[in-house]
């Protein structure tokens, strides 16, 4: 099995809403985690399917650039 | 009441500094409140007295009102100003504010609620005979917005029924999408406003967004200053605005000027506000929704009218009668307005935050700068991404235009990515020489060709 990918935040923002559970299984495109930042909402997308191995944050969380908010299993 | 003393600013950024200055020159005291975030924003130092009211987070702070309702009472305030956004349109928070024998700069909070409910707004619209999109009333389920849509015919769009700021808002072409945008629009409209319910409308496509400035004093006197093309956005929110409108001529004009003062005298509204429209290709117009506040793109209207719109809507909140009658409102010229925002244009508007590092303002003739930050100022995720504001005022269209790109080409901010490469490029562009500006215009192509050209359109 390839290594896990990283879903990481693109910019410092508040979780707003996690559309997906783990095992959930997505494909290319599909938005992981919603961030809310300076009024607005931005899905963070997966550059790659797979099946949702992790997700490290919760709803209303504060989150830095950076930071890793899912992994995934590639397949 | 005749004249106030001290007035509290509940808000930040630039429409701060824009109000703070307004009472300045009234002789009106000023008092600032900022959060944790804001200790070292400009609008804190440039008031007269200011209050710390919290953590970052705008329901701990600048949505907190019992937090500043007892730094009014503490300070002497004797009025509020909400500025945009935050509570300027929440009809509780005026109401709390009157209660407390406080002057709340805006509307009366009937008036608010009123014109707040996208639905009772419509209904006001269509009993005066202004033409609205149609569309639904509020809906129950997915559904009911299913049939619903069928029965308009897709495309539609998903609008909450409180709120602003596009929030939500939606353009679905298929039952699929529809649903999906339905639960989203319930979702953040229950976030920001605490009301889910959502209705649709007919979609235009090549529309244009063109509203008209109403100024209401207490004694009755409502004039029309004329309107502002706000067709270029992103996500429903307005870049670059203008006036007048390439969209339309006098006849037309005059007509929505009517329907605009029709409507603000029908609700006895008192402040200033704005009536928003759509304008299709054969110049009809529909009635979109009132906007009971000042809006954040009101200086074009006061560069080509001289009057000053928050002076105005101060001095209204005060009892005073309007200083000019609908025969002394004589636009000159053309104004723009570019928002520079802290955005990355090539990632999708994402926002940029961090320390503003480098800061450079446009200068020269006929051109105003209304900004909420100076160099060594953080911008946060908290916050919405206006840094600042440039505006420029010449004898006409094309003259404005070579005006604004000189402008820009002057502005250096440094820290955060911003919008201004993305203006300059839409004010060189064919559409925009040539006046043929629609609200999806921005994203559906200049923005594609901004991406692949780097700057050219």
């Amino acid at each position: 099995m390839s290594e896990r990918i990283e879903i990481v935040a693109p910019v410092a923002g508040v979780v707003g809403n996690i559309p997906v559970a783990v095992g959930d299984k997505i494909a290319a495109g599909d938005p992981v985690i919603v961030l809310q930042a300076m009024k607005t909402e931005f899905p963070v997308e997966a550059e790659q399917g797979g099946r949702i191995a992790e997700i490290l944050v919760s709803e209303g969380q504060e989150v830095e650039m950076g930071a890793v908010l899912a992994r995934i299993d590639p397949e | 009441m005749q004249g106030l003393r001290k007035v509290l600013i509940a808000n930040r950024g630039e429409i701060a500094m824009r109000i703070i200055r307004a009472c300045r020159e009234l002789g009106i005291a000023t008092v600032a409140v900022f959060s944790e975030a804001d200790r070292d924003s400009p609008h804190v130092r440039f008031a007269d007295e200011a209050r710390e009211i919290g953590p970052a987070k705008p329901a701990e702070s600048y949505l907190n009102l019992e937090r500043i309702l007892a730094v009014a009472a503490d300070t002497g305030a004797d009025a509020i100003h909400p500025g945009y956004g935050f509570f300027a349109e929440s009809a509780a928070a005026a109401r709390r504010i009157e209660g407390r024998g406080l002057v709340f700069i805006g509307p009366s909070s009937e008036q608010i609620a009123l014109m707040g409910d996208k639905l009772e707004a419509r209904r006001v619209a269509e009993r005066l005979q202004v033409p609205t999109l149609g569309g639904t009333q509020a809906l129950e389920s997915s559904d009911a917005a299913i049939e619903a849509a069928k029965r308009i015919g897709f495309p539609v769009i998903v609008k909450p029924v409180a709120g602003g700021g596009g929030i939500g808002n939606a353009v679905v072409s298929d039952p699929v999408a529809l649903e999906r945008a339905t639960t989203l629009a319930a979702r953040l409209s229950q976030q920001a406003f605490g009301r889910g319910t959502v209705y649709l409308e007919r979609f235009l496509p090549q529309a244009r967004h063109v509203e008209v400035q109403i100024v209401a004093d207490q004694f009755g006197t409502v004039v029309a200053l004329g309107e502002r093309e706000c067709s270029l956005q992103r996500r429903y929110q307005k870049l670059v605005e203008e006036t007048p409108s390439t969209a339309i001529d006098d006849v037309v004009r005059a007509e929505m000027a009517a329907a605009a003062l029709r409507i603000a005298k029908a609700i006895g509204y008192r402040s200033v506000g704005t009536i928003e429209f759509l304008v299709d290709a054969e110049k009809r117009f529909y009635f979109l929704e009132m906007n009971t506040r000042i809006q954040v793109e009101h200086p074009v209207t006061e560069m080509v009218t001289g009057i000053d719109l928050v002076r105005e809507q101060i001095q209204i909140a005060a009892g005073v009668p309007l200083s000019f009658t609908e025969k002394d409102v004589k636009p000159r010229g053309h104004a723009i307005e570019c928002r520079i925002c802290s955005e990355d244009p090539l990632k999708n508007f994402l926002p940029s935050s961090g320390k503003i590092t480098d800061l450079k303002l446009p200068g020269g003739p006929g051109v105003r700068v209304d900004s909420g930050i100076e160099l060594g100022s953080s911008v946060t995720m908290h916050y919405d991404s206006l840094l600042c504001k440039v505006i420029v005022w010449d004898k006409d269209r094309d003259l404005a235009t070579a005006r604004m790109r000189r402008a820009l080409s002057e502005l250096h901010i440094g820290g955060v990515k911003t919008t201004r490469d993305l203006e300059l490029a839409i004010l060189g562009s064919q559409e925009w020489r040539d006046g043929r500006i629609h609200t999806r215009l921005l994203e559906e192509e200049l923005l594609t060709r901004f991406r692949s050209s780097l700057g050219q359109l």
